[in-house]
Order: C-alpha cells, then structure tokens, then sequence
C-alpha cells in the first residue's frame, strides 16, 4: 500500500477488497474500478480474470472497502481560530480518518451567516483539496438566538443545515418560527439541544462523579427537555428537525417515539458518548470536558442500543478542536471538546466488535444516512456514484499516539489507549488522499 | 345616473357592512352591479348625485389610513353625503376615552354611517353593536376588510369578464392581512380557484380550511394563474422574526418579470396598496401598465364605496334594523358557504 498520492485520478482497480456498501447491504469480497471521480464498476466477480493493461491496480489484501465516511458535525476553527485548527489540518485529520466529506459549523468568527461566508468555506476546500468540506449555517444571525438568518439565500449558497454551533436555539417562538420558515425551502434544523438555564454553570453531567468533585452539574434533563419541547414544535411546524449528538438514554426515546409517529426527526451522536460515560473526568481531566457532558453508563448503554436499533442516524465526530491553553485550565473554566476525526472509525468500530453490530450496518450512520440527510450524493458503492472511498482493516490494533494527530489541536482522552480498525486508504473523487504509512 | 336603480327585487337585507362574511354571492354581485354605474358617474365631469343627501357620514380611523379615507370621504361626497374625518390622533381617544364611550358620543350626534378602521380585529364588530346607524368596517386589524374585496373583485371582473374559474394567486403576508381573509371569502364565494404563496411563517397553520392551496414557492404557486394580487410585507403587525431579511423576501417572494412569466402570459397584477417597491414587487412590474391593475384598483375603491354607502342607506330606513354581524335579519346569514359548495367550479385538478 505504498501508492503516492496522485494529483489527476485515472482509471484505478481496487482488488482483493471486502466491499461493503451500507445503503444497499451488500459485503462481500470482490472488486472496484474507480474511472476519473467516479465509481465505473464493482462486484464480486470484476477483474477475476486479471486487470486489464493501463489500469493501476491496488490490491487490498482483503481489506474492507466502503464509502468513504460522511461526518456530518466537525469544527473546523477557519476563520477566526486557526491556531486551533484551519481546513487545511482539518482535511489532513479527516483524510486521517476515513472521512471523505464533513460538514463544519458556523460558530466561527465571523459567525457563518451570510453567502459569503459560506462562499469562503468552498472556496478554502477547493484550495485545500483533500477532502470535501461544506459547511452548516446558522439558524439566526449571528448565533444570537433572535433574528432568523437567510435559510433560503444559504441553502442556494451551498449550506447543508442550519445549526448555532455549541448554542441551542433557546427561544421557542424563534425555533419555531425556524422550523416553520425552513420548511418551505425543505431545510433541515439542527438543534444542539441543551436547555440555556438547566445547564447554566455546570461542568459536567450532574450525578454523584460531579458531587464528589465538587463540581456544578448539567441534569440530562436540559437534554430531555429541549429535544421534547422540540418535538412539540415539529409537530407544530412540520419542520425537519434534527437533534445533534444526543446523550441521554430519556432524549434518545423521546426521539424514537416521535420517530414512530412519522416526524420528520432525526439525530446523531459522537463516539465518547457512547465510548466513555461521567467516571472519565476521573481526576478533573479536561479532556473529557465536552458539550453536552459525559453521562451515565445506563446513557451510553442506551446510545449503543440506539445505534443498533438505527434511531440513531448518524455517528458524527463532533470534532472540537482546543489549544492547550483552552484546556489547561481548573475544569470548570477549560474549554468543551474532542478531537474525533481520526479516532471516529475504530470507536465506531468497538460497537461491532463487542457489541456484534454488523459492519454494513454499523458504517450506514458513517456514510449513506448522513448523506441522505443532508441531500448529498455520496456515501455509497454506487456505478456513477462519487469515488469517495475508504479502505480500512476492522481488526487491526493500534496505539493512539498524540504525536500522530493531523490535527492542528490535540485534546483527545483517547490517546494512549488502544484502538481496533484501522484506515489504510482514503480516496476522495478518485484520488487517493490519504494511504497509511505513505 | 339612471343606470345606478338595482332591480327592486334584490335585497340587502345587512345593516352594517363588516365583513364579507355573511355575504351571499346574490348580494356581492348586486353591490358589484351597482359599482358599475358608479365608475361611469366618477368619470363624468359632474360627479355629484344626489343619493345621500342629508345624510352625514364620519370616518372614524384608528389607525393612519390616506387611500381608505379619501376614498370614502370622496363616495360620500360625490353620493351628496356630508362627510366628516376624524383620526384618532387627533381626537379624544388620545385623551383615554374607550372605544365605546367614543361611538356612544358620536351616535349622539345622529350620523347616517360610520366608517371605522380599527387596529384591533372585531373593534368595529364592538363598535356597530352600540350605534344606531350603519356601519362600514374599512378594516380591522388583521380580520376583514370587505370593501377592498369588493374592489378587487370589481377590479378582476372589468378586466377579466368573470370570476368564475380563474385562478388567483394571493401572494405574501397573508397571515396579518385583513384583505387576504376577506378576498378568500369573497372569491371562493364567486367561484375563483385560490392559491397563495407565501413563507409559511407567513401563511397560517389552518389555511386549508379556507379553500385555498397553500404553496411554499413561486414557481409553483404561479404557474399558470390567472390574477397575481401581491400583499405588503406587514411589519408593523409583526411580533419577532418571520422573515430573516428584505433581501431574501424580495429574492424569493417579490414579484419580478422573472416570476411573472411563470404566470399566464395575460395574467394581471394587483396590489392592495400602499406598495413596497423592492419588497414584495419590483418596481418596473408595479408600473407596467399593460399587467398592473394597480391604479385601476384606486378608481375601483372610489366606485365600490359608492355603491356600498348607496346600498346601506337605501334600505336603512331608521328602525328596521336588528344589531348582528353585518345585521342580517335572521342572525349570521348563509354566510359565502352555499356558493362555495357549487359543484361547477372547474373540473382542474392539479
């Protein structure tokens, strides 16, 4: 797998490999040939009679490959923070990761709430050009909460949804004047759904861990609260409503049972959700400082069982980049979040290894559903389909090693430990962005 | 004006002009016929008849009006009316006086109608209950405006030749309109196909009960109407944001020739007034003589008050006249319901 990265695809055959496409079920081993940017063919029985002459070929020594992973929720810091992270190593963590596509929020400074803003984002990918990068816009001007922001000029501009980044959209005649606005132009409404004044304060989830350390809580009720007013007003509003990364087992059944009535409902959530619960802040480690906190284990058993029942669309990184000056701080005052990019297939991965999820089922909350949801044309084994692909080994081990970050930031809780699953190859509109140990 | 005398046979059995709702199609068309004539005797260099002499008119505005009030103030005088204006800024309701206390002191003075604008949807309905005259409601708050109506279906009818079958597209902020409300009785009742398109912040949640099709976009909602009525972008009945931007309004909601053309190509273009040029229209559209009805609809006003202050007085004969609704004798009247349920209003299904 030593192939350098190439500038122009041409026509490349991916043999020996295990392909998996979530969308359709389909895993089993076989063949793909990637012509340009796009997907020309893939089966079981392509190139059985050897590759032609003039088409390169990759053998994947029997390693899986799928449609490259869509992360529908990253911080990518650029404009405004990029000492903490710009799209440039933004890309190179996804390229990292497997992940072909992401989608940045718009609390960056200037907040992303005008055409040019978004114009900006495209334009620092398509000079950047390792992976696909769109952008979320806010819901209200300036993530203020008050003015709704120009959804319709936003999404013809190329933004995906709308969200207001690490803030909920407090105010319910506001969110549903929201709902109710976007639905006209069919745009989806991402809510960070935390309740302002529940959580007001509060370090971490509230429960015993954060009585002993003496640190304010955050009840998961601020969760369950704002994701049920929130149903309430979708019901209203008929607004395609979207709860991101979901924490709470109560929030995640609300969520399903409004699933089950028929609305227009989705949500994700991140891998330390359903990786680490509240016991993590161990010794006031602000690395497992997130937003919103760390739960319960009856929580992220919870969140596993909405992966594998599918209630959970999708698995984002919710990649939060933090200098250490952010993070060095007494907790209460360290900033919230996790680098994931790169740690976002093998902690998905565990779900399939110790939870025996199947592997297509287990990548279509990386891939298809994220890109259903935000009306993208990727994420699948399809003929005409993009070439955004990844090539990854499900059960090689490895040490996450803080040194090997991409990202410009390093605050994850995961370095040091020992992952499962590794990407060997990502390949974005034919060309090879990232091959493991090239 | 000989051409004015309605057959003696039609009636209008209404004290008060509130709405159009509790109108029968018998009777829209009545005060239509009526506006005819009165559109040839504004024409005419002696305007002046002799309808309601004696009688005493007082427009009594709430809320700031120019076109509804010299509009009636110019009915009134050209019908042989005396017509005395009164806006509220300027009279004792500033001072702290209730609405009631306000139309028991001017029903003292005897008037023959009152015309009443009111920011408060159902303040003229308060008002009518507790005179002796006739009352004409010139809009109230976001509720009915009936005489708009009937202007802009004199307006259709002169251009058009019918109301019958056309397809009319209502465009904008319908949720505060008076004048979308009374328009959606007034031609559902004439058996026009209604469509209106708006943001649906600015449509109400109930709208299909109205009998009109809700779209979401332009492109859809014109396509291939007959009648283009563009609202005003009611910012000062707005609480909170319904709308991000002008900008973006005018991008997706104003009418300019691009949208248009997704209309029929003599598809025609109204406006209740006062415009908002680069809001809700373009400005080349407004002016374009050839599809905008818009100064038509002015003329139309002038005629329609006649016709309606001309209806009211004759049958007003004092002391026939129970109080409710628009008056009618055997309480809310058939209201538009029985025209609606017609069976012959076009065979187009979308």
């Amino acid at each position: 797998m030593s192939i350098p990265l190439e500038k122009r695809p041409g026509r490349v055959a991916y043999v020996n490999a295990r392909l998996i496409d979530p969308a359709s079920g389909l895993d089993r081993h076989g063949a793909l040939l990637t012509d340009g940017e796009r997907i020309a063919d893939f089966g079981a029985r392509l190139f059985n009679d050897g590759v032609p002459e003039g088409i390169k070929s990759v053998d994947c020594k029997g390693a899986s490959l799928a449609p490259g992973l869509v992360d529908m929720r990253v911080q990518l810091r650029e404009p405004g923070e990029e000492h903490k992270e710009t799209i440039e190593t933004g890309s190179r963590a996804a390229a990292a990761g497997g992940v072909a596509a992401m989608v940045c929020l718009p609390n960056t400074d200037p907040v992303i709430d005008d055409v040019a803003g978004v114009e900006f984002i495209a334009r620092r990918a398509r000079e950047v050009k390792l992976v696909k990068v769109y952008c979320h816009a806010s819901v209200t001007q300036g993530i203020e909460g008050k003015q709704l922001a120009e959804i319709g000029l936003l999404k013809e501009a190329g933004a995906l949804a709308f969200s207001d980044g690490l803030r909920a959209v407090a105010d319910p005649l506001v969110m549903r004047r929201a709902l109710s606005y976007a639905r006209g132009f069919d745009a989806l409404i991402i809510q960070h759904p935390e309740d302002p004044g529940l959580a007001a304060g509060g370090a971490m989830n509230e429960g015993e861990v954060a009585t002993r350390l003496g640190l304010a809580g955050i009840p998961a009720a601020a969760e369950v609260i704002m994701v049920e007013r929130d149903l309430r007003l979708v019901e209203l509003t008929g607004g395609r409503y979207h709860a991101s990364h979901v924490s709470t087992a109560d929030a995640l059944d609300a969520i399903r049972k409004a699933k089950e009535r028929g609305l227009p409902v989705s949500c994700d959530t991140a891998p330390h959700y359903f990786t680490l619960d509240e016991t993590a802040v161990g010794d006031y480690r602000t690395f497992a400082k997130v937003s919103p906190p760390l739960r319960s284990t009856a929580d992220r058993e919870a969140l596993i069982e909405g992966v594998a029942d599918g209630t959970i669309d999708a698995i984002a990184s919710d990649h939060a980049p933090h200098d250490q000056d952010s993070k060095r701080q007494p907790f209460a005052q360290a900033e919230a979040g996790i680098i994931g990019l790169e740690t976002l297939l093998p902690l998905a991965l565990a779900l399939h290894h110790k939870k025996k999820i199947k592997l297509a089922a287990l990548l279509a909350p990386l891939t298809s559903r994220p890109a259903d949801l935000l009306g993208l044309a990727t994420g699948r084994l399809a003929k005409g389909a993009a070439a955004d692909l990844v090539i990854f080994d499900p059960d090689r081990r490895w040490t996450v090693e803080e040194s090997e970050f991409r990202s410009k930031s390093k605050n994850s809780p995961f370095a040091g430990m020992e992952l499962r699953g590794r990407v060997l190859r990502t390949i974005v509109d034919g060309r090879s962005v990232f091959v493991d140990g090239a | 004006m000989v051409a004015n005398a309605p057959s003696p046979s039609l009636r209008f059995p209404h004290r008060h002009l509130l709405g159009i709702q509790g109108l029968s199609a018998g009777e829209i068309t009545l005060l239509l016929d009526l506006a005819e004539g009165y559109v040839e005797q504004s024409r005419q260099a002696d305007k002046k008849s002799a309808v309601l002499r004696g009688r005493t008119l007082i427009n009594l505005f709430f809320e700031n009006s120019t076109r509804t009030r010299t509009s009636f103030e110019l009915a009134g005088k050209r019908l042989g009316g005396d017509v005395i204006n009164m806006q509220a800024q300027a009279s004792s309701i500033k001072k702290g006086e209730t609405l009631i206390d306000t139309a028991m002191t001017l029903n003292a003075m005897h008037p023959d109608v009152l015309v009443v604008r009111h920011s408060d949807s159902g303040a003229v309905k308060l008002l009518s209950d507790k005179v002796n005259c006739s009352v004409i409601n010139a809009g109230d708050g976001s509720h009915e405006h009936p005489t708009q109506a009937l202007l802009d279906a004199l307006t259709i009818r002169r251009r058009k030749g019918r109301i019958r079958g056309l397809t009319i597209a209502i465009c904008g902020d319908i949720l505060h309109s008076r004048v979308a409300r009374s328009n959606f009785l007034l031609l559902n009742a004439m058996g026009a196909k209604l469509r209106v398109v708006a943001p649906p912040t600015l449509l109400p949640g109930s709208i299909r009960a109205f009998g009109v099709e809700p779209y979401y976009d332009m492109k859809s909602g014109l396509k291939g109407v007959d009648v283009i009525m563009m609202l005003r972008l009611q910012t000062e009945r707005m609480h909170g944001s319904f709308v991000p931007s002008i900008r973006e309004y005018f991008h997706f909601f104003g009418l300019d020739y691009a949208k248009l053309a997704l209309a029929k190509p003599d598809a025609m273009i109204m406006h209740p007034g006062p415009m908002n040029r680069g809001v809700e229209i373009d400005s080349e559209v407004a002016d374009d003589i050839g599809r905008s009805a818009i100064h038509e609809q002015v003329e139309m006003g002038v005629a329609v008050r006649m016709a309606c202050l001309d209806i009211l007085m004759r049958r007003n004969m004092p002391s026939n006249a129970p109080a409710n609704g628009n008056g009618d004798r055997n309480g809310n009247g058939a209201a538009a319901r029985p025209a609606r349920a017609r069976p012959a209003r076009g065979k187009a299904k979308r």
